[in-house]
Parts: structure tokens; sequence; C-alpha cells
């Protein structure tokens, strides 16, 4: 096994070459994007779309951050950033940490219909975003939360709930129960057996669940321009109205860096976190 | 340390299944009570309900005079080893022992006292600053009877602590445990599948089965004298013989069991059977006989010797299992490792039947 995998057969040469090809497939469009964005726009007019830049240029960043116009306001993404920044924040923490307390007790504090309540939480994770569109609506409205940041904070806490729960409830089964039988005979409590016993076990679990929240909260679009259109507005929405934006020319440089810098934050979760990511969807797998 | 009595307590699951039925124990100051049983008998919940870790359904938990059923576990003055040792992963040994103390507000340099006490007792001092996953099942096993010492509780509580080990250790660790019996004064409920633990360690045995305690008494009264056909088969490796066959008289006042080997029809006389074995005769009853009441001739003082077919032999060492068919049952014997046996051979067997005992086939329950 070990030797045939250092020989270079045939198979292995074709199999390489797949591998490259479908890493070209994804890499071509960023490529495209980042050099486009690095692009002056009489290059981007020339049409010549895979050509490196002759003239490097940040000009298109600088716009696509403080100058391209969003509407009628003509000030970039960069309010438009701080707004997702301020929502995914508060939104991701509170998520994950009400997840890892409800995981906490089902897992571990059954109660009568503990069971049905995981369930139901189950059937949470599979309603489409739309379905719940109009009465969220109707609900921000009478708690006054229409068009604010907590609005959309409150509205992704609720909706990824049925997530965090799920990772954390199937993460804390495999923490052997008896662990948690020594800490109540040693005397501790509910809270204090999370905290002492339970949360230093979850690293990898935290890891998973604030990678997932961050990308799902970043990323969404539909609850952002549904509750928040205005000046709160989330970047996807900025970046939408950016691009449909048309005054005169079309930048397609300054829409290119705009796309990259609300990529941006994503990204840089994944390469930070994320060598622990698969590390924690597999821990609960295997009892440690 | 005190006294735990448990009152006719029962455990019925919100599903129906009645767990246990009615349990009965009082122990002593100081005693070693044994829960012995298969798996699904009752026995970790009875030590849970006694831990408060679960609830029971009626009846009454006493640990010295103060009746514990409405107190958290933390209230109980109990201590528990169990079998995963159970080890807080991200705590040092040091933390883990100290863990149960400041939750209990003791002051610091008292903690490092009694750490410094119980890791000396086990030996473990070396060990204090490292993480439990740094430790081998041994070392874990130590750690967690260290957390439970340090607590100086008044019942021990121990749940399978030596199903993990590999079999050597968990000798070596059976006599410690029975040691530290002995220099604590300690009372111990301790939870097992294994009948040599459940002997070798116990002052009391409650043997369980079906959420019911079939025996309860010393090891030796049970290993002796048996309450019924579970027990008997259970307690004890190898197992007791059973033979179903029919109780006849003899010699007057006296009672014989017809045994047959290959179509000869043997009677064992049963000398020491008591009176009432005379209301059984000419009816079917089962005879339980220990396999070390079956041997070669001049190894003990025996009442009959029977000529056997023996058709298998296993050498132990200290001595040689031997297995013939008595009434259609596979019987084992130990005799000598010298004494002259061969497989498919015949060797005549000594039977000492001065403690066989006598169960009605029909409820199982001991009659002689």
């Amino acid at each position: 096994m070990h030797a045939d995998a250092q020989r270079l057969t045939l198979g292995r040469v074709a199999l390489y070459a797949l591998l490259v090809l479908f890493a070209l497939y994804y890499l071509t469009p960023l490529y495209v994007v980042l050099t486009t964005s690095l692009k002056p726009m009489d290059e981007v007019r020339a049409g010549n779309l895979i050509a490196l830049p002759q003239t490097w240029t940040i000009e298109a960043w600088h716009r696509a951050w403080n100058g391209a116009c969003i509407g009628v306001d003509c000030n970039g993404l960069r309010p438009y950033f701080w707004n997702s920044v301020r929502m995914v924040v508060p939104s991701v923490l509170i998520s994950t940490f009400i997840g890892a307390l409800n995981g906490y007790v089902l897992a571990h504090w059954r109660f009568r219909g503990s069971e049905i309540l995981f369930t139901a939480l189950l059937v949470g994770c599979f309603i489409p975003f739309q379905v719940v569109l109009l009465p969220m609506a109707r609900l921000l409205g009478i708690f006054g939360l229409a068009n604010t940041t907590a609005g959309l904070i409150f509205v992704h806490v609720v909706y990824g709930l049925a997530f965090t729960t799920l990772f954390f409830r199937n993460f804390y089964i495999s923490v052997p129960e008896e662990l948690i039988k020594a800490a109540r005979v040693d005397g501790a409590g509910f809270f204090l057996i999370f905290r002492k016993v339970v949360l230093p076990l979850s690293g990898p679990i935290f890891v998973v669940c604030i990678i997932w929240q961050f990308t799902q909260i970043w990323n969404d679009f539909l609850f952002g321009v549904a509750f928040n259109g205005g000046q709160q507005a989330p970047i996807t929405v900025a970046l939408n109205n950016l691009v449909n934006t048309s005054t005169g020319v079309k930048e397609y440089n300054v829409d290119m860096a705009a796309a990259v810098i609300a990529a941006l934050p994503t990204l840089f979760v994944y390469i930070v976190a994320g060598r622990y990511f698969v590390r924690g969807l597999t821990a609960g797998a295997v009892k440690g | 340390m005190a006294s735990l009595t448990l009152t006719n307590i029962r455990k019925v699951f919100p599903n129906g299944t009645e767990v246990l039925k009615g349990i009965d124990i009082g122990i002593g100051d100081g005693q070693f009570l044994i829960l012995v049983g298969g798996s699904g008998c009752g026995k970790s919940t009875v030590l849970n309900i006694i831990a408060g870790l679960e609830t029971l359904t009626s009846g009454e938990v006493k640990i010295g005079d103060r009746v514990v059923n409405a107190l958290p576990p933390k209230d109980r003055d109990i201590a528990m080893v169990f079998q995963s040792y159970a080890l807080y992963p991200s705590m040092s040994v040091r933390e883990n022992i100290a863990f149960g103390l400041s939750i209990r507000k003791v002051a610091k340099d008292e903690q490092e006292k009694i750490i410094g006490r119980v890791a000396d007792m086990l030996q473990i001092g070396h060990l204090l600053d490292r993480k439990p996953r740094q430790l081998s099942g041994g070392q874990r096993q130590r750690v967690a009877m260290a957390r439970a010492l340090a607590r100086q509780p008044s019942l021990f509580l121990f749940d399978e602590p030596l199903s993990n080990l590999d079999a050597k250790l968990r000798v070596e660790v059976r006599s410690e445990i029975k040691l530290m019996h002995h220099r604590l004064g300690a009372t111990i409920v301790y939870v097992t599948h294994d009948q040599i633990e459940a002997m070798t360690l116990g002052d009391r045995i409650a043997v369980m089965k079906d959420g019911v305690v079939q025996q309860f008494g010393s090891p030796q009264e049970i290993y002796d004298g048996p309450a019924n056909l579970f027990v008997a088969g259970f307690i004890g490796s190898p197992s007791m013989n059973f033979l179903k066959g029919k109780l006849v008289s003899s010699n007057g006042s006296g009672v014989s069991f017809e045994a047959v080997h290959q179509d000869r029809t043997v009677p064992l006389p049963l000398k020491s059977a008591p009176k009432s074995a005379r209301d059984w005769v000419g009816r079917e009853v089962i005879l339980g006989l220990r396999p070390e009441r079956i041997s070669n001739e001049d190894a003990h003082s025996y009442d009959i010797v029977v000529d056997c077919h023996i058709d298998l032999i296993e050498p132990t060492g200290p001595d040689t299992h031997v297995f013939t068919k008595l009434n259609g049952a596979k019987v084992c014997g130990r005799v000598h490792p010298r004494a002259p046996c061969f497989e498919g051979k015949s060797m005549p067997l000594a039977f000492d039947l001065s403690q066989a005992v006598l169960f009605d086939p029909k409820t199982e329950a001991r009659i002689a």
C-alpha cells in the first residue's frame, strides 16, 4: 500500500491531472476576480479577461471600500462592513453559547419530553428561510426591532439555535455520563459542572459551531435584505446594491474588489480555524 | 463511617418497567457490602439510588441515622469510584482531587495536606501534575480512589471499579481495596458482576437478579447454602453441578439421590440431608454439588465412589477439571493433577455429598 503510493503509475498521473483540472475550475474565477480588481478600467474595457494587469493599481479597492455609490450614498462598503461585523459577532456568540447550554441539557439533564424537544429542534434545521419571512417581519414589528441590527441579531440567533443545539448535543452525548455523575457526587451543581467539566472539553465543537454560524450569518442575504434594507443593511445586501447601482459606466474592477472584501472575513475564519473544523466534526464520533 | 439501611426500595421507570422490586439490605458500620449479579439485574441502579444520582419510586435509604431520600448526592456524605474512573479530563490529578474539596470550601492549605495524605496512601505523589490522559489504566484507578478518599466520607460507593483493568492488575488492585478497607474501617458498597471479586472482598454479599435480592449473607453462607438455583449457579467457578433426578429412601430413615451413569443407576446417599428432605422422597428434585466435592479417591473423605467415563479433561495447574455425564447433564469434578485420568477412559470418582444441596425443580428454591 505504502510502496504503491510512492510509485508514479499511469493511473496516478491521470488522477493528479484530474485533480489539477478541478482545482483550476475553482481557482480560475478567483484569479479573474482578483486580477480584474487590480486593473484600471481601461484594461478591463480592453477585454483581456485572463491577462494579468499591465498597470497594477489598488484604486478599485479604495473605491469599493470608501467611495463607490450604493444607492444614492457614495461612501463605499465600509459602513456596511461594520454593520455586518456588529451583527455577526453577537449573533454567533449568543447562538453558540445558548446552543452549548441546550446541548448540555439535552445530552445530560434529560427531562420528560426532552427527546420530543430535540426532534422539534432538528426539524428547525430544515425550515427554509423564506417560510419564516412574513411571520418574522410581523414579530420584529411588534417588538419594535424592525430595521435594526438588534432585530437581525435576534433572527439569526433564533434561526441558528437549531443547528448549534444539534452540534453541541451530538458532541456532548460522547462525554461520558459518569463524568457528570462524579461531579455531582463531588458537590458541583448544574452550572459549575458545565463551566468546569464540560466547557473545557468543548474546544473542537466550539470551533465547528463558530465557523458554521459565522459563515451562515455573514453570507446571509435574504434576512438582511428583507429586514434591514436601509442604512443598517449587512454587507451582502450592500454588495448587491453596489453592483446594481449604475451611474454611467459599470466599474467591473470595483465590483470585483467589493466582492472580495465581502468574502474576506469568512475566508479569514477558515484559514485561522479551518484545521480544527474537520477535527471537530469527527471528534464526537470517537470516544476520547 | 456509618451503617447503611435500605428498606423496601422500589424503582419503576416512566415506561412501566420495574427495575427494583423491593430491596431490603442492611449493613453495619465498617462493613463491606457487595452487590453482585448479571447485567440488567438492577445492582447499579441500587448504587445510584444510594448515591442520590437516581430517584427511587418508593422505599427508604438510610445512611447512619439519617434518611437521605430527599438529599442531593453532595449532602449524603458519600464518595464514589466509577468503572470508567470519570476523572475530569481537563484537570490535573491534583485538581481532580481538589475539585470536590474546594466546592466544600476546604481551606487551601488544608486541601494540600489532604492531597498529600491520599497521594501517599495510594502512591501517586509523582503523578499529581499530570493530566488523566497521561496515566495508565491502573494509575487512573488509583487517582479515582484518591479522589474518593480525600472526601473522608461516611460511605464509599464502588461501581465495577476493576472491570476496565487487565487480569493481573485487577487482582493487585483487588487486594489493595481490601487492605484499604481494613485500614480505614470504611463502610463500602461495591457493585460487581464478578463472583470472585464478590467472594474475596465482601463481608456481606447481596446476589441480585431481575430487581430482586436472591440472597443476602456472608460469602461462605452463600457459597455453602445457596438459597436457590440461580445463586448456586452464579457463585463459584467452575459452576455448581446440577443433576435432575429422583429422591428415594434408603436404609430406613435415610434418603439418596438416584444418579444415572451410562444406564447404571447409582444411589448417592445423602447422609447429612435434613428431615425435610424426606417429604420429597419419590419426587423429582435437582441435586446441586460443587465440583470440588467430586474428586479422586484419596483426595478427601467421601460417601461413595463411582466409576465414571471421562469425556474431557482440563488441566488448570493446581488441579484438573474432569467432565463426565450424570443424569444426562455434564458434570465437572476437580481431581489432583497427578491423578490418573484420561479422556475417553473411565476413572473412579469419589463423591462427597455432605455439602450437597437440593432444589425444587419447579420453583428453583432450595429444599434441603
